[in-house]
């Protein structure tokens, strides 16, 4: 039961709010020692794992050049791309960008996104222009729930489009785990049975976004009363 | 043949590129943490695989020490006013595109091409890394085609890449921190004790019941773990084939597919998952870290229903 430290540990962190990166060590520290090993050794065990996940932050090598673009006007240039499109709206855009994003990743293309290199320069100004094509200057409010949006957009739709290629990692790792406990299943047999979620996605989240038009003018309309 | 490490000594120097373009700016009060963070951030890429496993804890709990007790800060910035940055973009027009879109077109046609390219007998890159190789080998073709295209100063990319990751902070370490306290996790056994807790306070003799504890716990597991991959192993040797599969005679490739995509339910709604969920607020410059999490929640509720419901009509149809 101690080993379940760690977890105690994150929620009360997270909960009043505490540097992150510390309650993850101090969490990681507690939970080996609580698991038997000695102090060094539990700092030991941190920094290996630390250092055989590295390959996770590979993706910062894309900020030089989106940083630099961004100098360049990148972000503006997306905005007036999308202001010429009369019926561009928030909606629409994120809605494209969903059924693009979903069925690249259905196909084993799940690099065709992500936040630093498509959200951030490319993907979030384009939703914000369309809203601005509507109605003007957006409240801060307005604006951040717009990028929260396009967040999310990129994470269902890899989530639930990935799982339908067969050679992506979840689907190599259900069946080597399935094939150590004896049982042998078939790739393209998960992939199928992957594809009714991945329909209730697409169905569930692409309703939201029809929503989201009507959300942001009420919001707006709220904000210019209290103004 | 191009491997990791290769890629790990480039991140290394943009990381200490970082550090001294910090070090060397007077407007941010914090400037020596900043340089501390990154500087020993590119020690763990650069030397993190020749030193030993202890030297690196201690260097991660520097860093983790450098982050939190004074924090980190940001330079007032060299970033161009609206105004210049509408007028480039009025004279480059959809030009600027082009690099921006090599990232993603490149990425994707190495993880293909690399597979076929083989020197002296041996593939060019690391088969078992190609995407991460590929990501690094396009960002390289981008930068180079956006310096030819715009020819900023020398150190331009250097400068740009101090402004995105300081405006990212601490944040960009975390995914890599969490990943370090799975493997805490798994060490300590914390999967077995969380199965067997549920098998001990849930009903589970009617199949309803048992499905929907899977799925669910799938989700809530992923929640703690941060990771569906974490999850997986534990709930399905604890719940998923002793009950579903073998007391039930439940199809195990239909369990699977759908208790993994209930995982990645939870995945959508924890900030455990930082690199999906707390990196994005950090680079899209958000005040509420959880501001994703609180869009994704909806979703990922109605998504973990409409999964229990599945599995509960396909699982059993046999």
């Amino acid at each position: 039961m101690f080993s379940l430290i760690g977890i105690v540990i994150v929620v009360i962190g997270f909960v009043l709010r505490i540097n992150p990166l510390l309650v993850v060590t101090v969490a990681g520290l507690a939970t080996g020692i609580a698991g038997g090993l000695g102090p060094l050794e539990v700092v030991a065990a941190f920094g290996k794992a630390f250092i055989t996940s590295r390959y996770v932050a590979i993706v910062w090598l894309v900020l030089p050049v989106i940083g630099l673009l961004e100098h360049a006007g990148l972000k503006e240039r997306a905005r007036a791309v999308i202001a010429r499109l009369r019926t561009a709206t928030t909606s629409r855009v994120l809605l494209v960008y969903f059924a693009i994003r979903q069925v690249t990743a259905a196909l084993g293309l799940t690099s065709l996104g992500g936040h630093a290199q498509m959200v951030r320069p490319l993907i979030a100004p384009m939703a914000e222009g369309a809203a601005e094509n509507k109605f003007g200057e957006l409240p801060e409010k307005t604006r951040y729930r717009i990028r929260a949006n396009a967040a999310a957009v990129d994470n269902i739709a890899l989530f639930f489009g990935e799982d339908i290629f067969i050679a992506i990692g979840s689907i190599l790792l259900i069946r080597g785990f399935l094939d150590q406990n004896g049982i042998h299943v078939e790739p393209t047999q998960l992939a199928i049975w992957a594809i009714p979620t991945a329909v209730c996605a697409l169905v569930i989240h692409c309703t939201r976004l029809l929503l989201l038009d009507r959300k942001l003018r009420a919001e707006i309309e709220r904000e210019m009363e209290d103004a | 043949m191009i491997t990791l490490e290769h890629i790990y000594w480039l991140s290394g120097l943009m990381m200490l590129g970082v550090a001294v373009v910090n070090a060397r700016d007077a407007t941010n009060p914090r400037r020596l943490n900043n340089t501390a963070f990154w500087g020993i951030y590119a020690v763990t890429f650069l030397a993190g695989s020749y030193l030993p496993d202890l030297a690196n804890g201690f260097l991660v709990i520097a860093m983790v020490l450098v982050a939190s007790i004074r924090g980190l800060g940001q330079g007032k910035g060299e970033g161009e006013t609206r105004q210049k940055r509408e007028a480039s973009a009025q004279r480059w027009g959809n030009k600027l595109f082009a690099p921006a879109l090599t990232i993603p077109i490149v990425t994707v046609l190495g993880t293909v091409l690399f597979k076929r390219i083989i020197v002296n007998g041996a593939p060019l890159v690391d088969l078992k890394q190609v995407t991460v190789i590929s990501l690094a080998i396009a960002t390289i073709i981008a930068l180079t085609i956006g310096m030819v295209m715009l020819r900023p100063p020398l150190f331009a990319p250097i400068r740009e890449a101090r402004r995105l990751l300081d405006a990212v902070g601490w944040a960009a370490v975390l995914p890599q921190m969490l990943a370090a306290l799975g493997a805490l996790f798994a060490i300590a056994g914390v999967g077995k004790v969380v199965s067997g807790i549920a098998q001990k306070w849930i009903p589970l003799d009617h199949p309803f019941a048992v499905v929907t504890t899977y799925a669910i716990g799938m989700a809530a597991f992923t929640m703690i773990m941060g990771n569906a991959f974490a999850a997986f192993p534990v709930m399905t040797a604890g719940i998923g084939l002793p009950l579903i599969v073998q007391k039930f005679g439940g199809d195990p490739t239909i369990m699977a597919a759908i208790g993994m995509l209930s995982g990645f339910c939870g995945t959508l709604m924890t900030p455990m998952a930082a690199n999906f969920n707390i990196v994005p607020t950090a680079l899209l410059e958000l005040p509420d870290e959880n501001a994703v999490i609180k869009v994704q929640i909806p979703t990922a509720l109605m998504l973990l229903g409409a999964n229990v419901l599945l599995m509960n009509f396909l699982v059993f149809r046999h």
